[in-house]
């Protein structure tokens, strides 16, 4: 008697009337109460964005603010990606700050000091956060010591050869093709009266694609008896998604069509999504943040598995880097200061648990926009920096207190 | 009309999607032991917090009668102020704290000056110490008491307290023998000193000893109270009870005919992790194709050591020894080579070593086929719920759907899961570690019958039992471990528990 369910067999289709479809009123009730901690997120980001919309009349949603809030905080999302992995494994990561001053600079003085390409300065890059992110990787997982302590440690280590590499100075400027990597962006490849056709081309495919998923998600609950929201329903949820992305690609459209970081990011967060969701690392990192034993008792190399999730981190902290040395033109010794913070606290909005086992990458972006929203519209309306400080603490705060408060009311028998 | 210390009446709760209690309606009278009985999931500890005020009124239906007051409780809290104290099964102490502020916690002595009044406390913990039979100073940390003793401090604090209802949810579950013993007379010391208790319990033997009544708890339901004292009451009596039908033998049969050896370890020695002793000592077994194989030891032996330690080295520092599958030498230096040379090990705790409990039943039953799962690294999502949807109904794991969180079933349940995670490798050898703690009459019965079914499938079973007729009633052969050396096997004719009981108390110098 084994387990093994006969492979390649066709798995049969579980007739829809088996699936528990609700209509009506109570349904949305429903889907709002038990889907709150995962759609929450969602939720919360649009309400702070129509906030903003109206507190600044229409200014924060205008097609260059847009475009200002994705060049403005990509590199804090790229942390944010490395970060809920991090987190999800029951670690913590302090040091990416210091990390993307410190890849920032080397990249820097690869390029200006030393009159390279700019891809040497970005391999240069690259290779030194991999190399700091084993380093992290070695104390954490093959020593043992608690990532809190190696990356505090980090943190001040990684500031300081900064320090060291820049010789206290501020580094600038770059030539322009670096500055291309952050400040680029695709315009006119299809023409457009006014508009980048090319933008909206690819935002369109990116809906249909995702309004495909969706279905697709959605015949597999069905085929295995799961609770799932009536057809009208995801309908309209897909409809309300289509219309807010294409608004968002008509902005940029109108102003200066697709930005590379856009793509780039995009890119990430749809690779490292499948490796989470799909891949066997991504399910092992889960399981040993659920349960380290278990993991381990089940064949999961935990060392392993917890180096590179550091490594992997010293390879994003150093992609955010670039980005921030691009954008900002140069390499400053106090460069990516705080950045950890944003990071960590996007996961955490974003609806990944402090104790690990729980998060998603798109929870993570969504929580990272939510700071990114309110930042940028508070700086629209003049708000004072000590003010901005306070109201996002709060929100960290809030966030964190609604998931703990969701879990406790689902309660465990 | 007897006095009633406790009337609930028509209770019944709801959790989204499940019902957990319809209709449950208990009578206890003053100063008596009442015990209650019923499957994991019948609704019990479910029923225990609806009392103790953990699920709040209003959250429930039915009504709560304590003393003849009609009581809605808030929370834990209200229901202590009461005096109906629960003592859950996982103990509430914390370790790196004394006993008597462990005692006195929430609940401090304090001066005239509003600062904790130390010599009060320690001399009142001492006092309740002495009332429950424990001798130890007050000042001694928790964490260096056995559970046994841990249990006692938790009683000592129900009585600072002062307790008139005193519900025990698995008291003895981890307790060897002796402090079972022990906590059981404490128990009818405080009968007769007119403390009532409720007393959950897997083990019927003890409650059929201490019971004055016992209600069934069936599906969230009352099935019927029965009076101790009446003779025709006994063990077989409430577990026709429980499952509503006669267990023909609590073992079910197996014809053995074991085959060739699959498994031998020859001298297998190994090291505390940071200890300089052996904690296995040149154990040496073997177990056949078909054939169930017992490991019995008191607390301590070394049998979790052992195999834990077999399987790709999870204990201890590896001294010396061989593993031979099929007669081959193997080197198994990790979990995952193991798994790959089909050996499975299902942990004694299922809970903190076996399960990811904050994920789902499909999840956590590919956890440890992912490679098999997997093409070029990514996870066969329609196979792996294939494969889940197939346990589930192979094994009869009662659950909503594959995507239930495992933290939300009953300890049978669980347990099937973890079975079904460990059959999904396609493992020759199973080591079943405790495979039935903690798990109800009619999911033991099930395990037992999925192990038959394994090895009649010409697979070979290693299971590590403190329930000595566990061994007696599953097992071929029984190897007997004390102090990390085997010290004898017996085969099922001529095995006993006295016999077993000798091997395993037998010192090391005799067997020299």
């Amino acid at each position: 008697m084994t387990v093994t369910a006969p492979r390649g067999s066709q798995r049969k289709d579980a007739p829809a009337a088996a699936a528990v479809v609700k209509t009506g009123t109570s349904e949305i009730r429903e889907l709002f109460t038990r889907n709150l901690r995962t759609s929450g997120i969602y939720i919360a980001l649009v309400a702070i964005v129509a906030l903003f919309a109206g507190l600044t009349g229409g200014a924060s949603l205008g097609p260059g603010n847009i475009t200002n809030i994705v060049l403005q905080y990509s590199y804090i999302l790229i942390l944010a990606i490395g970060m809920v992995i991090v987190i999800i494994a029951g670690h913590i990561d302090l040091s990416v700050g210091s990390v993307v001053a410190l890849t920032g600079a080397v990249s820097a003085v690869v390029v200006i000091q030393y009159g390279q390409p700019w891809w040497v300065g970005v391999l240069a890059a690259l290779a030194t956060g991999l190399a700091i992110g084993a380093w992290h990787g070695y104390w954490v997982a093959y020593v043992g010591i608690p990532a809190f302590i190696v990356t505090l440690a980090g943190m001040l280590l990684f500031r300081g050869l900064t320090l060291v590499v820049l010789d206290n100075v501020s580094l600038s400027p770059f030539p322009a093709d670096y500055g291309q990597i952050a400040s680029g962006f695709l315009n006119g490849l299809l023409g457009g009266a006014g508009y980048d056709v090319f933008t909206l081309l690819i935002f369109a495919v990116a809906v249909i694609g995702y309004a495909f998923n969706q279905y697709r998600t959605r015949k597999t609950l069905i085929s295995y008896n799961q609770l799932v929201p009536s057809f009208p329903l995801f309908i309209a949820k897909i409809l309300v998604v289509a219309i807010a992305v294409m608004v968002f690609a008509w902005q940029l459209a109108i102003a200066r069509g697709m930005p590379l970081v856009l793509i780039m990011l995009a890119i990430l967060i749809m690779v490292y999504s499948v490796i989470m969701q799909r891949s066997v690392f991504g399910r092992q990192v889960y399981a040993i943040g659920g349960n380290v034993v278990a993991a381990a008792l089940s064949g999961v190399k935990v060392r392993t598995v917890n180096f590179w999730i550091f490594v992997n981190m010293g390879f994003l902290s150093a992609v955010a880097g670039i980005v921030f040395s691009s954008r900002s033109n140069g390499a400053q010794p106090g460069a990516g200061n705080m950045f950890e913070l944003d990071a960590i606290a996007a996961a955490f909005i974003g609806g990944a648990a402090v104790t690990g086992g729980v998060g998603k990458v798109v929870g993570a972006m969504a929580g990272g926009l939510i700071m990114a929203v309110m930042s940028n519209g508070m700086q629209l309306m003049g708000i004072d920096q000590s003010v901005q400080s306070v109201v996002k603490g709060l929100v960290l705060m809030l966030a964190v207190a609604f998931d703990i408060y969701n879990k406790r009311r689902a309660g465990s028998r | 009309m007897a006095d009633h210390i406790l009337e609930m009446q028509s209770i019944t709760k709801t959790f989204p999607g499940v019902k957990a209690l319809s209709g449950v309606s208990l009578e206890v009278e003053r100063g008596e032991v009442h015990a209650i009985c019923g499957e994991n999931g019948a609704g019990k500890s479910t029923l225990m917090k609806v009392l103790s005020g953990v699920y709040p009124a209003g959250s429930y239906g039915g009504d709560i009668l304590f003393k003849g007051q009609t009581c809605s409780f808030s929370g834990i809290r209200d229901s202590e102020h009461a005096g109906i104290v629960i003592i859950h099964q996982e103990l509430a102490l914390v370790p790196h704290l004394s006993i008597a502020e462990n005692i006195f916690l929430g609940n401090e002595r304090r001066g005239a000056s509003g600062l904790i009044d130390w010599h009060k406390t320690n001399a009142e913990a001492a006092e309740l110490l002495a009332s429950v039979g424990l001798r130890e100073e007050p000042t001694t940390p928790v964490g260096q008491l056995g559970v046994g003793k841990q249990q006692l401090v938790e009683i000592a604090k129900a009585l600072s307290k002062e307790v008139q209802l005193l519900i025990l949810d698995e008291p003895t579950a981890a307790l060897n023998d002796n402090d079972s013993a022990h906590l059981l007379d404490l128990v009818r010391a405080l009968r007769d000193r007119g403390i009532t208790s409720i007393i959950i319990s897997h083990k019927l033997n003890e409650i059929e000893a201490i019971a004055d009544h016992t209600t069934v708890i069936r599906d969230g339901k009352t099935v019927e109270t029965l009076d101790m004292a009446d003779p025709d009451v006994n063990v077989d009596r409430i577990i026709r009870g429980m499952v509503g039908r006669d267990l023909e033998a609590f073992y079910p049969d197996r014809e053995s005919n074991p085959g060739e050896v699959v498994l031998r370890v020859e001298d297998w020695t190994v090291k505390h992790p940071n200890q300089d002793r052996l904690v296995v000592d040149g154990a040496s077994f073997e177990v056949r194709a078909g054939e169930v194989i017992g490991i019995a030891g008191l607390m301590g032996a070394g049998r979790t050591e052992l195999m834990m330690s077999l399987f790709g080295r999870s204990y201890g520092k590896f001294v010396s020894g061989k593993i031979f599958m099929h007669g081959k030498e193997i080197h198994t230096r990790s979990v995952a080579s193991a798994i790959e040379a089909r050996i499975a090990y299902a942990t004694e705790d299922r809970k903190a070593f076996g399960l990811n409990l904050i994920d789902d039943i499909a999840r956590n039953i590919s956890a440890a086929s992912l490679g098999k799962l997997a093409s070029w690294g990514f996870v066969n999502h329609h196979e792996e719920a294939r494969a889940a949807e197939f346990a589930m109904k192979s094994m009869n794991i009662k659950a909503p759907n594959v995507k239930s969180i495992v933290g939300k079933l009953s300890g049978g349940n669980q347990q099937k899961v973890v079975l079904s995670k460990w059959l999904l490798t396609d493992p020759e050898v199973l080591i079943l570690d405790e495979p039935t703690r903690g798990i109800d009459v009619g999911a033991k019965y099930e395990i037992y019958t999925l192990i038959n079914s394994f090895v009649d499938a010409g697979k070979a079973v290693v299971v590590i039992s403190s329930d000595l007729l566990e061994l007696l009633g599953t097992c071929d052969r029984i190897y007997a471990l004390s102090a990390g050396r085997i010290t004898g096997q017996l085969p099922k004719a001529e095995a006993s528990e006295e016999r077993l009981m000798t091997l395993m108390t037998k010192e090391k110098e005799l067997t020299a």
